[in-house]
């Protein structure tokens, strides 16, 4: 007998304006995975991942969480924004959009308790982030940023996460917080689909790949599909930029975009 | 001669409040002010927040033919058909946008300043068109007249005589936007920063910005009399603006908005009896000078950051 998958993509195809974005994608992914997305620009990462959170209606084919209809199924999702998305000027404290992690929980009209404080507080603390709970968004550090969002996710106690190129323009303390983190929300069972850009930090991070590119490539143990081949198909025309990334990645194992 | 008139302390100040009479007339102006004020500053700065102050403008003069037309069929300015009229608009209006947008070129700051001046203008011609046969004065809904509130006849509401009827129609306006901003405060927090995250959790989103923008419709309709649809944006858009230089925290920019309300309401009234002018106008020029003083003068603004 098999237990319900968090997210069962069957045969999606996504097209903006009779363009396909996405074509017949089939995905699979099991309780408690630690999965990296991969792909060039406009492979579809950022659509599937729409798709998944049912917030574009695909062609053909259907997403299903944990047996459902995303309709249903999207409540139980946790999701970390992409940092460009976000309006930094808005007049919200640190501490406010942690608490909007909590809104999920609470009834229509109800308010935020004692406890969805306390435990946006103990998120913040997680993530190193409580001595600025009452700090404008705007005025933090790119990577201070990054973790807010972290910890209002953790704040959402769901059972699966989105995230959306969190490792963008972060310092390298907050990635080392964010991966930490990742690792611990996987051994509590979550499952974590993680959009991400950067080749050479994507074979440590995560235990599985999905290479994307239009269609799926390959998705699998990272230590499988992690190779020149698949990477090459995957990234095909830009053959050049992935050369000289591996020719990086030899000379230093963390390499910054 | 003077360009301006004398400024007489206890002509501007005193002389306004000096017999019963004028204290019953001008309270009444000075309260239709302060709901105006209190109403607008708190949509708008929901408004302000989600980036939409030009929608906003665009919104409040687009609804301008939808007010002619139902006018036009219904025969009265009750607040009823002119909301039928505006909601009709302001949806034709950001309609247009949206598939001016989707299905041309053009971008969505022009579509919007095409659309609306469209609207404007075709309003303005039918007003026009139609004064022959028509008790429908142009000035009075582009500018408004505050100043003539206490003309307004008094409202029968099941026998009874709640006072004067613009005053109630804002009074109760005011109330609701209130009742409405307070009770699904974090929905509308949540669905200006973050409409995904909201998406996720399965509120109806688009279901939100349209009780917004008709909110929007509801309290420019009510407020046309008063300041009329040109200078309405005004009171959306200053208050939150001129807020914002003193908190980072949209409550108590919210909670700043009343202040700000009665300052623009006395400095506007008592400017226009000095310089002898519309007071909506002189409303908006305290609004100006206020965001102007906050500019420079506050924790968060120009001149202690250039320290």
């Amino acid at each position: 007998m098999t237990r319900v998958l968090p997210i069962e993509v069957h045969d999606l195809t996504v097209s903006y304006q009779k363009k396909p974005v996405l074509y017949g994608v089939d995905l699979e992914i099991q309780e408690g995975s630690l999965v990296g997305i991969l792909g060039p620009n406009g492979a579809g990462k950022s659509t599937l991942v729409k798709t998944i959170m049912n917030m574009i209606r695909p062609n053909g084919g259907y997403v299903k969480i944990f047996g459902k209809d995303p309709k249903i199924g999207m409540k139980q999702i946790g999701y970390v924004p992409q940092r460009e998305s976000v309006d930094w000027e808005f007049p919200v404290t640190v501490m406010d959009v942690v608490l909007m992690g909590r809104y999920g929980h609470l009834g229509w009209l109800s308010r935020v308790t004692k406890h969805d404080r306390q435990k946006a507080s103990e998120c913040l603390e997680q993530v190193n982030m409580l001595p600025y709970a009452d700090r404008q968004i705007g005025n933090l550090s790119g990577g201070q940023q990054q973790r807010v969002f972290l910890a209002r996710a953790l704040a959402q106690e769901s059972s699966v996460y989105l995230m959306d190129e969190p490792f963008a323009g972060v310092d390298a303390v907050t990635e080392k917080t964010i991966v930490s983190i990742m690792r611990n929300m996987k051994k509590e069972g979550k499952t974590l689909l993680v959009v991400h850009h950067d080749l050479s930090s994507a074979k440590e991070y995560f235990d599985q790949l999905l290479l994307l590119n239009m269609r799926k490539v390959a998705f699998g143990p990272t230590s499988k599909v992690y190779t020149h081949e698949l990477l090459q198909k995957t990234y095909g025309g830009r053959l050049a930029v992935l050369s000289e990334m591996a020719t990086e990645m030899a000379k230093s194992p963390e390499l910054e975009l | 001669m003077n360009f301006f008139p004398v400024f007489d302390l206890n002509t501007i100040f005193l002389v306004p409040w000096s017999t019963d009479q004028l204290v019953q007339w001008n309270g009444q102006v000075i309260l239709m002010g302060l709901l105006v004020c209190w109403t607008n500053g708190i949509l708008g700065s929901f408004i302000v927040v989600r980036r939409m102050a030009l929608m906003g403008d665009a919104i409040s003069h687009g609804i301008l033919p939808g007010l002619v037309i139902s006018f036009l069929i219904f025969g009265s300015l009750e607040i009823g058909p002119m909301l039928i009229g505006a909601c009709s608009a302001g949806l034709a209006c950001s309609l247009c946008i949206e598939w001016l947008r989707s299905h041309t070129p053009i971008r969505q700051d022009a579509s919007m300043a095409i659309v609306f001046t469209s609207f404007f203008a075709v309003g303005v011609t039918l007003i026009n068109l139609q004064t022959d046969h028509l008790d429908l004065d142009t000035g009075c809904i582009l500018y408004g007249e505050i100043g003539l509130t206490p003309l307004s006849p008094d409202l029968l509401f099941m026998g009874l005589n709640c006072g004067n009827r613009s005053i109630c129609l804002m009074g109760a306006v005011c109330v609701f936007v209130l009742l409405i901003v307070s009770l699904s405060y974090r929905q509308l927090l949540l669905t200006s920063f973050d409409p995904t995250l909201a998406h996720s959790y399965g509120w109806p989103v688009k279901l939100i910005h349209l009780g917004l923008m008709f909110l929007l419709a509801l309290s420019t309709v009510a407020s046309m009399e008063a300041v009329g649809v040109i200078l309405v944006v005004a009171m959306l858009v200053f208050p939150c603006v001129t807020a914002s230089f003193f908190s980072e925290r949209l409550p108590i920019i919210l909670v700043i908005t009343f202040p700000l309300g009665i300052l623009y309401t006395f400095g506007g009234f008592h400017l226009a009896h000095w310089l002898d002018c519309s007071i909506a106008a002189a409303m908006a020029i305290a609004a100006t000078i206020i965001f102007i003083i906050a500019c420079a003068l506050s924790p968060r603004g120009i001149l202690l950051r250039l320290k």
